[in-house]
């Protein structure tokens, strides 16, 4: 029947003609790409410059079909159900620069999870992931994989495949001989579309793939119901990283991206330091909030100890790069590249460096190798690029086995991930992933997450990953936070101090009526799991800040949001007369299962200072992007203000930067 | 004299910073994009999204250009590319889209007559498994040869030929349907 094929002939060379205006805009586009690329323009921006007006899209109108229309999809062949496995491509990030739309993280695994969908359509002989993976024109692994399908000539494909990369490590082949394996039904859970089954369709993305880990600003709790807050420490910055690379691109970035938490331990804070060895001190200070007269800040500031650099045990790297086709852009793996360079000065001669890149296949670039070689680390750095597809997993299974052989006792190993988001597990869905990592923390190995480039980044992922992994998630943008990350806190992000580190605050009725924790949505823990020393919780670098604010209101104060209860009137202790709360933190030293509980009261008059003030201006800009309710009138300009009022040394220019973001934002949020 | 010159010269050019062969290989071939997009995405608002993301990452994605296939062939393997990205992060991040399913909506507001000729084109598209679905854009719709789509998708001559088989049996079978 050759006539359906010359019917479908003829249907697809009905191509509609492409509209002049898109043309017009793509040509433009490409020439600006063109002469940034050639450095005849200025220094490579952000590829958040683009922000034309996206058409309708097709997504979304997908959605609109089969959420209306679901058994149409049904209907479908099962296997075109199965799309883009380990997929795996060279092509530069596509979507970058649309207007920033976000997934709401509680969603996400929910497909994750969906069952895997058997492809039991009438005629589907073909294993349709491994054949995806035989359309990775680019890949090297592409063509071997590829035997999957009845091929008459599998010679012939090989040799038409493109060279492999350039380095190609023992380790290497053996992923590649491991990617070829069919895969195992499992794998097909993160590629099995549940089609009109998925019941959030409505509340898809409407243009680019970035997905934000966060949840609903914390409430209001009144404290005769509900005394004890119970949240982990959070030591990551990705979020102010994320907020300020959509300020400087002139987008308010959308309130799910921010986490004020992250906005706030940002900034480095002249905290009083620990004592008599202690891993680190806590801080707090009560001042009058800036955003409502009737309530009152407490902020908990944790300095941890700074042992002397010189007594820092040495340290294993381990940088797992990915290498995909996505990373093909300035502010991609060439700003990865000078980051890393940036940082093995900072290294110490018998501090040991591996490579291993993830694209088509994992490969270590470059086996453990003392710092003092420099020479050999930077000429491995300098010769990676891009291409290719992403495997992440393979990657990070290969990076912790690397990691396993650099280990010795007294040693700190750690992984650096560093990608553009798009850490296609292929193999494996997130969760599984998230075990594995979770797993693996339990060998001692911490792996933190470097983001880089947006329009991409998966930022639930990141957030995930690091987490498990007990390590930080940060986000580079520019080659200067790369200096912050890497280089002017290399100790603190690179040397635990205290693991686990859980706080929990009782508050005192008879003097706190209501409270609200700012920030740490992410981080909340459940009362109990606060004495439960399995329950894994952040970890605090050397020499770095954690800073956690409340705002309290006081039983009587006209701020109140509540109102009390006729029958419920709090009884003080004797003891706790005039207290606030009680503040009480736990941690373990690096590697110990056993925690350690200290306790402080909080009497109300701690007094506060600059630093404690610049935290909170930091929370309201926090607050104001989120659009809290809780601000009343306090806007951009006490915001700016107060920040201005508390810049302190700021020997670095973060504080003036943050200044100059809130101004952005006043004027964009203004528009 | 550019508008005469062979794409892979101009490839050639460009790569090396020749302003002028860059924007003639774009203008030339643009609607070439265009097309394939739509065939692959089936959607004319994703093709020109798609054809826009890849002229602007055509500047880079030519430093790989080394002039040892057609032109033609290295762009579509691009565009191929570029379209499984969008599938594969439709699926993962958006669940369930298939571009073809877009037909339906657009089907409401089109006239009866095209909707009909592309109401069997989207029946017929989403039929297919992906694979096909590329295999036949660019056999039928770019009227490529099998070694050619071979090429580009990264299989072999033999794999396209079987492919194609697939194609007329899920025709066939849809054929019957209808008939029924």
């Amino acid at each position: 029947m050759s006539d359906d094929l010359d019917d479908l002939r003829s249907a697809l060379q009905a191509a509609p003609a492409p509209d002049g205006q898109a043309k017009a805009r793509a040509m433009a586009l490409a020439m600006e790409n063109f002469d940034r690329l050639q450095g005849t323009a200025q220094a490579p921006r952000s590829s958040e410059d683009r922000h034309q007006a996206a058409p309708p899209n097709g997504v979304r109108r997908m959605f609109h079909y089969l959420t209306s229309r679901p058994a149409l999809a049904l209907t479908t062949s099962a296997a075109a159900l199965l799309i883009g496995v380990a997929v795996i491509l060279p092509v530069a990030d596509l979507r970058i620069g649309k207007p920033t739309a976000v997934v709401a993280p509680k969603e996400a695994p929910v497909a994750r999870k969906a069952g895997p969908v058997a492809p039991q359509d009438e005629a589907v002989p073909e294993p349709t992931a491994t054949d995806d993976l035989a359309l990775t024109a680019e890949g090297d692994a592409s063509a071997s994989v590829a035997l999957a399908e009845p091929v008459p000539e599998p010679m012939a494909e090989l040799d038409a495949a493109p060279p492999a990369a350039p380095v190609v490590g023992m380790a290497e082949t053996e992923m590649r001989l491991r990617s070829e394996a069919p895969m195992p039904d499992g794998a097909m859970g993160y590629v099995a579309a549940p089609s009109g089954l998925a019941p959030e369709a409505g509340s898809a993305p409407a243009e680019n793939t970035e997905a934000f880990a966060n949840a609903a600003p914390n409430p209001v709790k009144v404290t005769a119901e509900e005394p004890v807050s119970t949240f982990s420490i959070d030591v990551d910055t990705a979020s102010y990283a994320v907020v300020r690379s959509s300020l400087t691109s002139g987008i308010l970035p959308a309130p799910e991206q921010v986490r004020v938490e992250e906005m706030v331990n940002y900034f480095p804070y002249a905290y009083p330091a620990p004592e008599n060895g202690a891993a680190f001190a806590s801080t707090v200070a009560v001042m009058p909030t800036p955003w409502n007269p009737g309530t009152r800040l407490v902020t908990i500031g944790i300095q941890g100890a700074l042992p002397a650099v010189a007594d820092r045990p040495p340290l294993n790297l381990v940088f797992l790069i990915d290498t995909s086709g996505s990373m093909d852009e300035p502010n991609r793996l060439p700003l990865l590249k000078q980051s890393l360079m940036l940082m093995l000065p900072e290294l110490r001669p018998e501090d040991q460096v591996a490579i291993v890149t993830y694209a088509g296949s994992a490969g270590l670039v470059l086996p453990p190798t003392q710092a003092a070689d420099r020479a050999a680390i930077v000429s491995a750095l300098d010769i990676l690029s891009a291409g290719g597809a992403t495997a992440g997993a393979e990657g990070l299974e290969l990076a912790y086995q690397v990691a396993e052989g650099m280990k010795a006792e007294g040693e700190v190993t750690r992984i650096l991930l560093a990608t553009d988001g798009d850490f296609n597990v292929g193999v494996s869905d997130p969760e599984g992933l998230e075990a594995y990592v979770a797993k693996k923390r339990a060998t001692g190995t911490y792996l933190s997450v470097l983001g880089f480039g947006r329009g991409n980044l998966d930022d639930a992922v990141m957030q995930a990953l690091a987490q498990n992994g007990n390590g930080q998630a940060a986000y580079i943008d520019t080659l200067s936070e790369a200096r912050k990350v890497l280089v002017d806190q290399l100790t603190g992000a690179l040397f635990p101090i205290a693991d686990d580190v859980k706080i929990q605050v009782e508050w005192n009725p008879a003097t706190v009526a209501e409270y609200r924790l700012i920030g740490y949505e992410t981080r909340a823990l459940r009362r109990e799991d606060f004495n439960n020393d399995r329950v894994d919780a952040g970890e605090i670098g050397a020499g770095t800040q954690v800073t956690a604010i409340y705002e309290v209101t006081a039983p009587g104060s006209e701020a109140l949001l509540n109102d009390p209860l006729r029958y419920g009137a709090a009884p003080a202790t004797e003891a706790a007369e005039g207290e606030l709360g009680y503040l009480r933190l736990r941690w373990k030293a690096p590697g110990a299962t056993a925690s350690t509980l200290v306790e402080t009261p909080i009497t109300g008059r701690e007094p506060a200072t600059t630093e404690t003030r610049f935290a909170a201006a930091i929370a309201g800009f926090g607050q104001l992007l989120r659009g809290s309710v809780y601000l009343g009138d306090w806007g951009w300009d006490q915001a700016i203000d107060l920040a201005l009022a508390n810049r302190g040394e700021d020997p670095f220019g973060y504080r003036i930067e943050a200044v100059n973001l809130m101004r952005l934002a006043k004027g964009l949020s203004a528009n | 004299m550019l508008m005469d010159t062979p794409d892979e010269m101009l490839a050639t050019h460009a790569a090396q910073g020749d302003r002028a062969a860059f924007a003639t290989l774009v203008g030339r071939h643009y609607d070439r994009i265009h097309g394939l997009a739509w065939r692959l995405t089936g959607s004319q608002a994703e093709a020109e999204d798609l054809a826009q993301d890849i002229c602007a990452a055509l500047p880079s994605k030519l430093r790989n250009w080394r002039g040892e296939a057609k032109f033609t062939t290295w762009l579509y393997r691009v565009v191929v590319n570029a379209a499984h990205d969008l599938r594969r992060r439709q699926a993962t991040r958006a669940k369930a889209a298939q571009g073809w399913g877009d037909w339906e909506i657009a089907r409401q507001d089109e006239i009866a007559a095209q909707a009909e000729a592309a109401d069997w084109l989207a029946q017929a598209m989403t039929r297919l498994s992906p694979e096909l679905r590329d295999t036949v854009a660019l056999v039928l719709g770019q009227e490529m040869t099998q070694a050619e789509a071979g090429v580009v998708l990264g299989v072999s001559e033999g794999t396209i030929a079987w492919r194609m088989s697939e194609v007329k049996k899920r025709l066939r079978a849809m054929a019957r349907e209808g008939a029924e």
